[in-house]
């Protein structure tokens, strides 16, 4: 991935400051796709503010957060880690070919009961 | 009261019922919906990134339609609400966005956040009453056992939805009580079912949807309610372990009022 994306790009992405947080977990205790990440919401946080942004670009953590805004709900510091991960994940999808899923995945993926919702989500989340 | 009324994607397809039965529900109560012309899908979730603004179009011009009536937009699907309204905070408060969305929209007049956003139990709360609610009641779901919930966008983030208290909200709960029926309170009722997961990891959604059921069933719930269409679809179709009925709320209102077998079905 030869994006070069900066810890600056991301901030300025989320309009998060990693630097309020003050490392209580919260964050990941509360997530219900803690145990399907390979980072979780507070290694978020921290891997931003150090750069380490080639490390969650390429981890398919950025692909599990539900979007459920426990998170940002439940942070006393009020940091918002959901936003430093869909920044992480716009970054990649808004690269040329990068999309994680598009509308020809869907027909396989397609029940009955599947309400459109769903779909419109996904393209809204993985795809650019 | 008449409101403008944003129905949405998936009411018109998949949850027809969540739609129908709020329909004839609140012109049952006096409470007029019009429905917005030329409404456009609201995208499902809110664009978080502070750098988006394409993605919030659709829902500018759906708060737009109601402004120029003079009406509050009513909204029933829980992602709808969740993304208009926040988007309605985002023209109050963002400049940024504001002006570059009303330079793409190029409206008769700017849109500057002047709408107001009400969820239909807010419009059961707040201009019905649960009082009055219950006064209508024809057919109460006397000792039924039900589980309400709300999962996340409701709720969350409580500092612009402010629908009800984030961790121990009340509102469908009172919304049961008002139908005759018995609401029954567990720890899962504000966490997520997995959302739109169920299509690419379904495992990690029936392992979501099994804890909230569990929870719903221990605390001795017999069916448990909901708002949201992708919440009724994992709810019902990733439940594995523990099964319980899956209704909308509003069918639950409809039979309440004594309207089954009306309006000519």
């Amino acid at each position: 991935m030869a994006a070069n994306v900066t810890t600056e790009d991301i901030l300025r992405i989320s309009g998060v400051n990693p630097r309020k947080c003050m490392k209580c977990g919260k964050c990941s205790g509360t997530c219900p796709a803690y145990d399907e990440m390979e980072y979780h919401p507070h290694q978020f946080v921290y891997m931003v503010e150090r750069g380490q942004i080639d490390k969650l670009m390429q981890s398919k953590s950025i692909y599990r957060c539900l979007t459920c805004f426990a998170c940002l709900e439940r942070c006393p510091r009020n940091v918002e880690p959901a936003k430093l991960i869909e920044a992480v994940r716009l970054a990649v999808i808004r690269q040329q070919g990068m999309n994680h899923m598009t509308e020809n995945d869907i027909p396989a993926l397609l029940d009955d009961k599947l309400p459109q919702q769903a779909i419109v989500s996904a393209m809204r989340k993985y795809k650019k | 009261m008449t409101y403008s009324y944003y129905p949405g994607c998936t009411l018109k397809t998949k949850a027809k019922g969540l739609d129908r039965f709020g329909r004839l529900s609140a012109e049952a109560l006096g409470v007029q919906l019009e429905e917005i012309e030329n409404w456009q899908c609201c995208g499902a979730v809110y664009p978080q990134a502070s750098d988006e603004i394409a993605t919030k179009l659709s829902a500018i011009r759906a708060l737009d339609a109601a402004k120029g009536k003079g009406q509050k937009l009513l909204t029933l699907c829980s992602a709808c609400h969740h993304v208009i309204k926040r988007v309605n905070h985002d023209m109050q408060t963002d400049a940024n966005l504001r002006q570059k969305a009303n330079n793409y929209l190029q409206l008769e007049t700017p849109y500057l956040g002047e709408a107001e956003v009400v969820h239909y139990l807010e419009m059961l709360r707040d201009e019905v009453g649960f009082d009055n609610l219950r006064k209508a009641v024809k057919n109460p779901l006397k000792g039924v056992k039900i589980a309400a919930y709300y999962g996340c966008l409701l709720l969350r983030p409580s500092g612009v939805m402010a629908f009800d208290d984030p961790e121990c909200p009340r509102i469908i709960e009172d919304f049961v009580t008002a139908i005759g029926a018995t609401p029954v309170i567990y720890s899962q009722r504000n966490e997520c079912c997995g959302g739109y997961m169920a299509l690419e990891d379904k495992p990690a959604a029936q392992k979501r949807v099994d804890a909230i059921l569990k929870s719903a069933k221990d605390a001795g719930a017999e069916l448990i309610i909901t708002a949201c269409p992708l919440c009724m679809y994992n709810l019902d179709a990733n439940a594995t372990a523990n099964v319980l009925p899956v209704k909308y709320f509003t069918e639950l209102l409809y039979q309440a009022l004594g309207l089954e077998g009306k309006e000519g079905e």
